[in-house]
């Protein structure tokens, strides 16, 4: 349930500013009203949410199917920033993600033993708990992003099919480096193939969903704002934009680091939960699984993407039953989908509760409206 | 009087392909110049080289006194050359309100606000479609708007690559007569036409280009009435 309620109260992007706002009379709400009913909305989920975990509501493992989720919605968030907003097809995403699920991990461990900190120290949580989880959230997010960056620039010269194929197999160099690089350098770091153990559970269903409310709201305003609307206008059409003044080569590596960025974030949330890191845990389907999400969705819309990841993650769980079936009924909708919804569930809609709010404080209901159309919206203002 | 643009001994390679080899040419301030040629003459190469694009291979590209050469494309824009590009490539999916913000890129917003008025008073059909997602716009209307949206960019040189490309004949007249109005009100222009007989009418200067290199030039009234140029492009 609260998964879905945290979908539907996110401020989202639209490209906005269809059809002509009618002269004057329309009656809007201010910007600060905005963020503050949304902000409270996500107050309101992350607290009933933590209730229901501590009373018991919740079971310990719908919590931990709960987190993952949360990753997920990062992950596919962040995907989409590459993906939806500026059209490019990385399918390296898992890469990043392990970058930032390694750094985070190990700086974590580090750091809580330099502090002196035990496994149920951090568990129980605490100002100084929070404050080294963040920044090794943080550090994940940065390794990853120093990834995307080194990835980025000579990939970004590519596009459509190459770009997918250059940006797969710098995921593949990632894991064996991760895999590796232990053995090869004598490096006490990812510990290879045995997997990285004993990573402190540092991840809750509170830090988690903190941590999606954030990145959406992140990656909202970023696409709302100037750089925004230069990465959509290289995704309608690179030459025009450059002839438009926008910088591409920057933008293009600035939307690619940003989406590194968030998965590298998503990462380090993804090894406080599971507590064991494996390279082969990033492997070129992890990607691709993030990669449906986004598309199943819809690419270029954050609701979409928030509800996929939801229902692709917590799917498979439902479907443990039948495990043996449950890739297939996987297969067969995602070609449902195609078939019927090529642009994804939801194509490029986004669902925003402040437009709901306004429609409704201007008495502008389907019902209201003559034919659907800017005459209509005026008339039923007037 | 020093010319705006001055284009010398430009050559533009396409890897082995040699595209444009050795053209020279001035545009003053006010004036409208076209490249008129057949396909593959090097006319939108050339254009697109003045405009930052493709990077030459030899030859210098002058822009109000400051060369132009190795400068990225989004500069260009920013020292006031705006290029409205072959084929319209107006961003489809954003409304025509968004693709005319999006034209003044390099601009702040006040004086987005200013020139869009402008605009909307060449262009009174894409105030009226101001909401419409561009995509679904009509081909004329597409092209409007890609010079719209070059324009906001307070131009002093609007290059404009084939205006006429794929529209009614009714639209490309109704496209030159704005072209001649932005004109009047002052931007310089350097039109690259195949509807020679359209643009050789409204232009002050010509050049015919023809594999590369520029075979004429002359007033656009001279070179209508050049048996050269009649009989290569206007049919006889």
């Amino acid at each position: 349930m609260e998964e879905e309620l945290m979908a539907e109260k996110r401020p989202i992007i639209s490209t906005g500013g269809r059809g002509p706002a009618p002269a004057g009379r329309r009656r809007s709400l201010p910007m600060a009203a905005r963020y503050a009913i949304n902000a409270l909305l996500v107050l309101l989920v992350l607290v009933v949410g933590e209730l229901m975990i501590d009373g018991g509501a919740v079971t310990r493992y719908q919590t931990s199917v709960l987190q993952q989720v949360g990753v997920y919605i990062i992950m596919a968030v962040s995907l989409n920033v590459a993906t939806g907003y500026l059209g490019q097809l990385p399918l390296g995403h898992a890469g990043f993600m392990s970058v930032g699920a390694y750094g985070c991990a190990i700086f974590i461990m580090r750091l809580t033993e330099t502090l002196g900190m035990t496994g149920r120290d951090v568990v129980a949580g605490g100002p100084l708990v929070g404050l080294v989880v963040f920044a090794g959230v943080v550090f994940g997010g940065v390794c990853a992003a120093i990834a995307g960056v080194i990835i980025g620039i000579p990939a970004l010269r590519l596009k459509g099919d190459y770009l997918a194929i250059i940006t797969l197999a710098f995921a593949e160099i990632i894991r064996v480096v991760m895999l590796n690089i232990d053995d090869v350098l004598g490096f006490e770091l990812t510990r290879g193939a045995a997997g990285l153990t004993g990573i402190p559970s540092y991840s809750n269903f509170l830090n988690v969903f903190l941590a999606v409310a954030v990145v959406c709201f992140l990656v909202h305003t970023m696409m709302k704002s100037r750089h925004g609307r230069a990465i959509l206008a290289i995704r309608d059409n690179e030459i025009a934009a450059e002839a438009t003044g926008v910088n591409t080569t920057y933008y293009k590596t600035l939307a690619f680091v940003v989406s590194a960025f968030f998965a590298g974030v998503a990462g380090g949330l993804y090894a406080g939960c599971v507590g064991v890191l494996q390279p082969a845990n990033f492997g070129f389907m992890q990607s691709i699984e993030i990669l449906v999400m986004v598309v199943l969705g819809g690419m270029g819309s954050m609701l979409g993407s928030v509800l996929s990841a939801t229902v692709l993650t917590i799917l498979p769980e439902a479907l443990r039953a039948f495990s043996d079936y449950r890739m297939i009924a996987y297969a067969i909708v995602l070609i449902l989908v195609m078939i019927f919804r090529p642009q994804g569930l939801l194509g490029s809609y986004d669902f925003s509760l402040s437009r709901v709010i306004e429609r409704v404080m201007n008495r502008d209901f389907p019902w209201n409206r003559s034919k659907g159309t800017a005459e209509g919206k005026e008339a039923a203002d007037a | 009087m020093s010319a705006l643009l001055s284009v010398r001994d430009l050559h533009v390679s396409y890897g082995a392909i040699k595209a444009v080899r050795g053209i020279s040419f001035d545009i003053n301030e006010g004036e409208i110049v076209t490249l008129i040629g057949a396909n593959g003459a090097g006319k939108s190469t050339t254009l697109n080289t003045v405009a930052g694009l493709i990077r030459p291979e030899s030859g210098t590209v002058e822009f109000d006194g400051s060369s132009v050469v190795g400068v990225p494309a989004h500069k260009v824009v920013a020292r006031g050359m705006a290029l409205c590009p072959e084929g319209r490539r107006v961003f489809t999916q954003m409304s025509v309100a968004e693709n005319l913000e999006m034209g003044g890129y390099t601009r702040s917003d006040a004086e987005n606000k200013e020139t869009l008025e402008k605009v909307y008073a060449h262009f009174p059909r894409l105030k009226e479609r101001r909401g419409q997602v561009a995509g679904t716009l009509s081909g004329g209307e597409q092209q409007m708007l890609a010079m719209g949206r070059a324009l906001m960019s307070k131009p002093r040189l609007l290059m404009l690559d084939e205006p006429s490309m794929g529209l009614a004949p009714i639209l490309v007249q109704e496209i030159f007569d704005i072209v001649k109005q932005l004109n009047d009100a002052g931007t310089t222009i350097l039109l690259v036409e195949q509807n020679a007989n359209m643009a050789l009418s409204i232009a002050d200067r010509a050049y015919v280009l023809e594999i590369g290199t520029i075979k004429k030039s002359g007033t656009g009234a001279e070179l209508l009435v050049d048996d050269d140029v009649r009989k290569a492009y206007l049919g006889g």
